[in-house]
């Protein structure tokens, strides 16, 4: 990716100067991951923002070097779902009893539409990510990562730390899971 | 729903972008402000929520990097100040101006906040923040509070001063905390000059009511009708009540 290894070359000589093209470039990716994955819709710009903040940190203490070497997508993603588990870790120590968090379905991803294609897009994408919570979380982050966020397999296994032979089959078997959830009889649709 | 559409077609349907580009909440902004302060201009950062790192201008490089330090939040200078913020400034009005206070511990906020309720042209004792927020015993921790306020002279922590009508300390020395109170007309050599009387407090004994030396309301009792207490409950033994105004302190038991 030529873009991306010249921002990184960029980033390293002037860290607040580029950083903005970082954000810019990245937001979708990162809000994308983090409102798939964290759910609300506030909660997740909370959670991105938080997330180009941490890297930010991180980032003034890496070397020109190392900065030029990082695959800033798959990194920034990385630190989404690291922020987003210390998230759940920490309320799951304040409020035991709280109920699981209820996801924002698709509000945004509906713009521009009309009012009925809207409301079947609601309804397309409510079913989808209840049947995407559904995933074991390695194959779901796997599936959200590859198919919503679009990123490349060889990210996906940096993401997730695995070979990537192994971060395609968490894809293949995430989606063969998901076509079964989503057919209409499947005794596992119902909510 | 769809269901000619491929599963992947409509997993791809789900990428969303955020209301506003997060570079807007990412950054925080820093821009040089005029003000009628004996410091001249300062400089001021703010964040999506609000004012958060404020210092006598100086170099700006300078100013940019101990902000990154301590913040950790990328910083840029945009074309101009905000309007409110110069006018804020410029009147003296920073009371109504929005703060960030992220960051400091819930004591420190509280003590911030209620400095800023201190009304230019008058002054308090640190114990009178101390308790308002009702932590009567933290005095010297509301000092310590004070003393590190990261919006200095926009939170006006110099209003703060002892009770026996001597400045107290300041982060940028004594000298420029008597030169900022005696730019809004607080006479602090007056009420030192009380204080050596052993007048605390004064009030009026045509209205009844006790109050610290520079409250605008005791500032308009004539000499002839002015009386002074070493104590509230002095006062009222003799009658009189606290001022709603500037909330004159009961002092605590020991």
């Amino acid at each position: 990716m030529p873009v991306t290894s010249d921002l990184t070359a960029r980033l390293s000589c002037d860290l607040d100067g580029v950083f903005a093209e970082v954000v810019e470039e990245f937001q979708v990716a990162v809000y994308t991951t983090a409102l798939r994955i964290a759910g609300h819709a506030g909660d997740a710009e909370d959670l991105a923002a938080e997330t180009f903040l941490r890297a930010y940190s991180a980032l003034r203490g890496y070397s020109a070097d190392r900065i030029a070497g990082l695959h800033l997508r798959p990194w920034l993603i990385t630190i989404c779902l690291n922020q987003w588990r210390n998230q759940v870790r920490a309320a799951s120590r304040r409020v035991a009893l709280a109920p699981p968090p209820t996801w924002d379905v698709a509000d945004q991803a509906a713009g521009g539409e009309s009012p009925s294609s809207r409301v079947e897009h609601r309804d397309d994408a409510e079913q989808l990510t209840r049947a995407l919570r559904q995933l074991p979380p390695k194959t779901q982050i796997a599936v959200v990562l590859r198919h919503i966020v679009g990123l490349s397999p060889a990210e996906i296994a940096e993401v997730l730390g695995c070979p990537e032979g192994t971060a395609r089959s968490h894809v293949s078997r995430g989606l063969d899971r998901l076509r079964t959830l989503l057919t209409p009889d499947s005794p596992e649709v119902l909510p | 729903m769809n269901p000619a559409a491929s599963i992947v077609d409509r997993l791809a349907g789900l990428a969303a972008a955020p209301t506003v580009s997060l570079v807007d909440r990412v950054y925080a902004s820093f821009v040089s402000v005029e003000t009628p302060l004996p410091i001249g201009p300062v400089l001021v950062a703010y964040t999506d929520r609000g004012i958060n790192y404020v210092r006598p201008a100086g170099d700006p490089e300078q100013f940019a990097a101990a902000y990154r330090d301590r913040f950790q939040q990328p910083l840029r200078m945009p074309a101009r100040a905000p309007r409110s913020l110069t006018e804020a400034l410029r009147t003296g009005r920073t009371a109504q101006l929005d703060y960030d206070l992220r960051g400091l511990s819930a004591f420190e906020q509280a003590v911030l906040r209620k400095a800023l309720e201190i009304p230019r042209g008058e002054t308090r004792p640190y114990g009178w923040i101390a308790a308002e927020i009702d932590r009567h015993r933290a005095v010297r921790a509301v000092g310590t509070a004070l003393g590190h306020n990261p919006i200095p002279f926009l939170i006006p922590c110099h209003r703060v001063v002892r009770s026996d009508g001597t400045s107290g300390e300041y982060g940028f020395g004594p000298e420029l905390k008597r030169q900022l109170l005696a730019a809004e007309n607080v006479n602090l050599d007056e009420i030192h000059t009380l204080a050596g009387r052993g007048w605390l407090f004064v009030g009026s004994d045509t209205t009844g009511i006790v109050c610290y030396p520079s409250c605008r309301h005791a500032r308009r009792v004539t000499p002839a009708h002015l009386v002074g207490f070493r104590s509230v409950n002095q006062a009222l033994a003799a009658g009189f009540r606290p001022c709603r105004h500037c909330r004159p302190v009961v002092a605590q038991p020991a």
